[in-house]
């Protein structure tokens, strides 16, 4: 039975428990509301509730966990037909298998081993949906009975309702956590098995950053290496120049605007400025690799030096463009908060207004805008189209701005697109990158947030 | 009636003259927020080496007006101006004068203390060394001692120049404001509501402060409070819903007012 | 004081210098030096140099929103107009079968060919023939199929067709090749270019609106590429999106901000939330990648996983902006429902988020704006794809325009540049108008308390 089929019934009977759960509330008061606990419909929210609740998150359950048990049949099958053994060539095979169940892969010529798991890999997947529409059905009319039959005047059937709406509220704040636990055990596992094959002081400290793994061991370039420092060296230099960009100009732009500029021209120049904001990074990313990129290279020619189509230089600089009204806003934030008494202050002795800002204004703001100044560069840090589309691939150790350079975002997004599979160190790699990638941000998070809100109590 | 007349002679430093020269001149001064009238025809003189107290129910103007003094105004929006107001004579509001160069000469303490986030040293230094007072390093600590004594705080803040302004208590806090504005050597300070938010022993303090700084500059305080008016101050203004109601010496506006607003306020039949 | 004093009398003009000059007493106050003028006057071109660094900083922002905009469209405008090659095809019965004019084996790119050759006068040689067949679209055989399956009782006519021209000759069109280059400079052989300047004699090729762009799918050949696939994905991914993020993240906020007991753990959970909103997009692509499609096996480069991935993404922002908008409601209101003895989840759905709603839209709004130009995390469970057929469900194979746009922007061929940038105008478009459905929303239901 189809998933779509199975919902739609379940929030027909729900419907239906709606209806008979209120008809039923109100026949048992007599017909009058007055004597019942609830108003009616709470009666009837509380049979829908029964109804459907359970049986979803049963079905929820059921196709969670379903794949891996068929997963586990199919491949049990696999390996008893063809006598492979090794997880990996399985878990290929299976893969294979699929496609095949599918109609992904054309079945002519197929091994018939793959073809008859594929066949088996088909039934189970019908036989369990077949079971899991059974259950999930009599399980939602169970609870419809057994909540009608409860329904009676004296049943609080709003309390009942609200608790579980609360519990639900509840749940959706859990989610958070559970999103950054998530992340964190995932990363966390795939590095350990990475960490099997690379150990993780070269990898965090060596010099040479190769993953390519060859197929053959007489290839050129055979040997893969794993030492993250140019990836680390490559995010450090376009992370520089895009701050280097960024600060200044965002900076002088939040203090002119949120200082000098007259209610008009901040009403107009702010959205603009928050345009930029919103423009998607691959946006940013096709103008680094087609206009910006080009313009440095010609500029380069006329000055004689070599810049690389792909230098650190146009991405860095289109990163810290993207980055302006980030720290603009932030920093805005910051300079309002500052108290209009200090500016008082200063004015009041006959400083002019650039003395203010600078002596009073900036100096007052300036944790806050050091918490902004992190978290632009955890942002630069973890920016990912703009360095793909026009830092390139070539993880060369240098701090020559003008060369091509690869970061760690960069080898997370092309090592993982393409082939997948899943246990060479070369994709397993992406996962210890992406480990260090969201401690390294997490960090400067972390500090930032705890810098503005100290900041923010500071004023309030 | 007040001589208008500027004399040749120049003001005194340390004594207080006999024939007093007048400071500032106000004539059909008017403030408008907006829509709003907040300040109507006001005309007051006020004199060197005098202080001049104004006082007035909540929301008369009298803090408005005090700002006009040194166009603190100007950082407003919305707020409109007119009319002729002279320092020595001179028009503070004609564009060929400069209100950076007028606060210097016209300094002001808030109500609420409000030291930078700097050290007490730099605080008091700020003005100084924006204005280039001082030339060398010596100098300005010579500057920032003789400022800080004159406000009364030397001695609680000698051995601790370096911390932060606003480590210190509310009454310090204010009085570091009193010495940071005397440190770029005024000639007028204007004292908007200092002491309201004050305990009543660092207000005696503030106020014996102001005494003794009488001899050096002319002073313009705020008030809601009139004992305290009573007090420090020679002249007293009252102010009343954007009008200047009364304006005379302070004894004789406290005895014998003449205004039935003045006499309302001052015998409590509203405030 | 009941009389008006006299006024002041004249003073004297000019009276800063006045006082500089030793004739008022003034004198005497340290700021009327003439050391403290000099000073003055420097410090005030510091002033000026400071204003001018604010200027000078938003105009470079400016600038460069210009130049990025202003380059984007200036390379997108020629793709809106594509060339078009017409020309008479006699549609054979003997090749389409009027049962069956679908049926794939039917060998529509003959007729295609023959009907164009038949164009020129006098008859192609062979060698001619290849030359010329390279005037049109490889593709051209799709639009005559689609003609005829749409209208079989064309079978056994001649019809007009109309295809697009191969793209080296569209970009001459467009006058992006000059042909007075030599030819082995350039990418139009000169028997190319006598073949087209006939057609172009007879009237029979010309510029037309590109709707190639917005119908088809992704392929190959430029002149054959489209956005429509991408757009369809895009779409059910942001429904996806939509769907997740917004009830969940409103939830949790309501829970967060009204029910909430503030202990550690709430404490907890609101540190995670700032800190998710700041986390690397690409590191929820991995997140994703692991959690959808290796634990729970869910298919690749479906939008039902990409739609999850972008609604644990957008999750704390839209939790941010609602809770702000809770956090805007004053609290009377919450008590009045109270005190006429609601209980306390009605006072809020009552009550407050009625009130609420208009912020908690405008914050999903720009969320789903932030994730519809998203790609980084798409790149990570597959959704990176060169897919030529419209996603017909969720599960489906589908790509998503930002990654249609960073596909097209690797490829060579000036007129995938072209489209690169009109897929880029078309995506701009969507979030200006998102974006402006957001302000306009908050301009609407602004209110103050």
């Amino acid at each position: 039975m189809p998933l779509s089929l199975v919902l739609v019934v379940i929030v027909l009977l729900a419907a239906l428990g709606y209806a008979m759960g209120r008809s039923r509330a109100l026949a048992a008061g007599g017909g009058s509301a007055r004597t019942l606990n609830s108003v009616p419909r709470y009666y009837g929210s509380y049979v829908a509730l029964w109804a459907g609740l359970p049986s979803l998150v049963l079905l929820f359950i059921w196709n969670a966990a379903d794949g891996a048990i068929i997963r586990g049949m199919v491949i049990d099958r696999i390996a008893m037909a063809t006598s492979v053994t090794a997880p990996a060539a399985l878990n290929l095979a299976f893969a294979n298998v699929v496609n095949l169940a599918n109609g992904a892969l054309n079945s002519d010529g197929a091994d018939p081993n793959l073809l008859a798991a594929a066949g088996y890999y088909n039934h189970l997947q019908d036989l369990s949906g077949q079971i899991a529409g059974a259950l999930v059905l009599v399980l939602a009319l169970c609870g419809l009975a057994y909540a009608l039959r409860r329904v009676r005047p004296a049943l609080r059937a709003r309390n009942a309702v609200e608790r579980v709406v609360h519990t639900l509220l509840m749940l959706s704040s859990l989610l958070a956590i559970l999103t950054t636990v998530g992340i964190v055990l995932s990363l966390i596992f795939e590095s350990i098995r990475f960490f099997t094959h690379v150990a993780p002081w070269d990898f965090l400290f060596g010099l040479q950053w190769s993953p390519q793994t060859a197929l053959r061991a007489d290839q050129v370039g055979s040997s893969s290496a794993f030492g993250a420092v140019p990836l680390f060296a490559g995010t450090l230099l376009i992370a520089t120049i895009a701050m280097l960009v960024a600060v200044p100009v965002g900076l002088m732009s939040a203090i002119y605007l949120s200082e000098y500029a007259s209610r008009r021209t901040r009403a107009v120049v702010k959205p603009l400025l928050e345009v930029l904001a919103g423009i998607p990074t691959v946006v940013y990313g096709f103008f680094a690799a087609l206009t910006v990129a080009p313009f440095f290279r010609s500029l380069g020619q006329m000055a004689g030096l070599d810049v690389s189509s792909e230098s650190a230089l146009a991405a860095g600089i289109v990163m810290g463009i993207m980055i302006v009204p980030f720290v603009s806003s932030l920093s805005d934030d910051v300079i309002n908060a500052v108290p209009q008494s200090l500016r008082d202050g200063s004015y009041g002795m006959g400083a002019t207004r650039s003395e203010t800002i600078r002596q009073v204004v900036l100096p007052a703001a300036l944790p806050g805008i050091v918490g902004a100044f992190l978290l632009a560069v955890s942002r630069a840090v973890g920016e990912t189209m703009i360095v793909v589309m026009a830092a390139g691939l070539a993880a060369n150790l240098t701090f020559n701005p003008l060369e091509a350079v690869t970061t760690v975002t960069v080898q997370i997004a092309t090592l993982l697109v393409g082939d997948q599979e899943f246990d060479s160190p070369k994709t397993l790699s992406v996962f210890a990158l992406g480990l260090t990638l969201f401690l390294v941000t997490l960090c400067l998070n972390v500090i930032a947030l705890r810098i503005v809100q100290k900041y923010r109590e500071k004023y309030d | 009636m007040i001589n208008l007349r500027i004399p040749a002679s120049p003001a005194a430093d340390d004594t207080v003259a006999a024939g007093q020269n007048v400071k500032f001149a106000a004539r059909d001064v008017n403030v408008h927020y907006g829509n709003k009238h907040a300040i109507r025809g006001i005309d007051i003189d006020i004199l060197e080496n005098e202080v001049v107290a104004f006082i007035g129910p909540s929301g008369c103007g009298k803090s408005t007006f005090l700002r006009c003094l040194n166009r603190m105004n100007d950082t407003l929006d919305g707020c409109k101006v007119s009319g002729d107001i002279r320092l020595d004579g001179e028009d503070i509001y004609s564009p060929s004068v400069d209100v950076v160069h007028l606060r210097a000469r016209v300094g002001m303490v808030f109500q609420k203390p409000n030291p930078f986030p700097k050290s007490i040293y730099d605080n008091v230094a700020y003005g100084p060394r924006i204005h280039g007072l001082c030339a060398s390093q010596d100098e300005l600590d010579a500057t920032v001692e003789r400022s800080l004594r004159g406000a009364g705080l030397w001695n609680e803040v000698k051995d601790r120049l370096a911390d932060p302004g606003n480590g210190l208590s509310g009454g310090q806090q204010q009085r570091l404001c009193i010495a940071r504005a005397i440190a770029v050597e005024p000639e007028v300070i204007l004292m908007d509501e200092p002491c309201s938010a004050l305990d009543p022993i660092a207000t005696g303090l503030v106020e014996q402060l102001i005494d003794e700084l009488r001899r050096r500059y002319t002073i313009v305080i705020v008030t809601h409070n009139m004992q305290q008016a009573a007090r420090v101050s020679q002249k007293t203004a009252f102010f009343h819903l954007g009008d200047l109601a009364e304006f005379g010496e302070t004894e004789a506006i406290f005895t014998n007012p003449r205004d039935e607003r003045t006499q309302g306020y001052i015998t409590g039949r509203y405030g | 004081m009941t009389e008006r004093p006299p006024a002041l009398p004249a003073g004297p003009a000019g009276t800063q210098t006045a006082g500089a000059q030793g004739k008022s007493p003034a004198l005497t106050s340290r700021h009327m030096s003439d050391a403290s003028r000099a000073r003055l006057k420097k410090r005030y071109a510091a002033e000026a140099r400071f204003r001018f660094y604010g200027v000078a900083a938003i105009t470079l922002a400016l600038a460069m929103l210009v130049l990025l905009i202003g380059s984007i469209a200036w390379r997108g405008a020629g793709a809106l107009v594509e060339t078009w090659v017409s020309f008479d095809v006699y549609v054979d019965p003997a090749v389409v079968s009027a049962d069956d004019p679908a049926n794939p084996q039917t060998n529509y790119r003959k007729l295609v060919y023959e009907g164009f050759y038949q164009q020129f006068t006098p008859a192609l040689s062979r060698s001619d023939q290849r030359v010329a067949g390279s005037l049109i679209s490889s593709g051209a055989d799709r639009f005559l199929r689609n003609m005829v399956v749409s209208d079989p009782a064309l079978i056994g006519t001649t019809v007009r067709l109309r295809t697009p021209a191969g793209d080296d000759i569209d970009q001459m069109r467009k006058g992006r090749i000059d042909r007075s280059l030599p030819q082995a400079e350039r990418k139009i052989t000169d028997r190319q270019l006598a073949l087209y300047d006939q057609l172009v004699a007879d009237g029979d090729i010309g510029l037309g609106f590109n709707s190639v762009l917005f119908t088809s799918t992704d392929s190959n050949e430029p002149e054959l590429a489209g956005i429509f696939g991408a757009l369809i994905g895009s779409l059910m991914t942001l429904g996806v999106c939509l769907v997740c993020a917004v009830p969940v993240g409103v939830a949790a906020a309501i829970y967060l901000e009204e029910f909430a007991p503030k202990n550690r753990i709430t404490d907890f959970i609101e540190v995670n939330i700032n800190n998710l909103a700041a986390v690397p997009s690409i590191v929820f692509g991995l997140l994703g990648l692991t959690v959808f499609l290796q634990f729970f096996g869910l298919p690749r480069s479906a939008p039902l996983v990409g739609g999850l991935v972008l609604a644990l993404m957008t999750l704390p922002t839209v939790i941010i902006a609602s809770r702000a908008a809770i956090k805007s409601v004053p609290p009377s209101i919450r008590d009045a429902a109270l005190g006429l003895g609601a209980s306390r989840l009605q006072a809020v759905f009552h009550h407050v988020l009625p009130l609420a709603m208009p912020g908690m839209l405008t914050g999903s709004i720009i969320g789903m704006a932030h994730a519809l130009g998203e790609t980084a995390p798409l790149l990570m469970v597959g959704m990176v794809a060169f897919i030529t057929s419209v996603p017909s469900s969720l599960t489906d194979a589908a790509t998503i325009l930002p990654v249609q746009i960073y596909l097209w922007a690797d490829r060579p061929e000036r007129m995938f540049i072209e489209r690169t940038s009109a897929a880029i105008m078309v995506l701009l478009l969507f979030l200006v108008v998102m974006n402006s459905a957001a302000i306009l929303l908050r301009k609407k239901f602004e209110r103050r308390w």
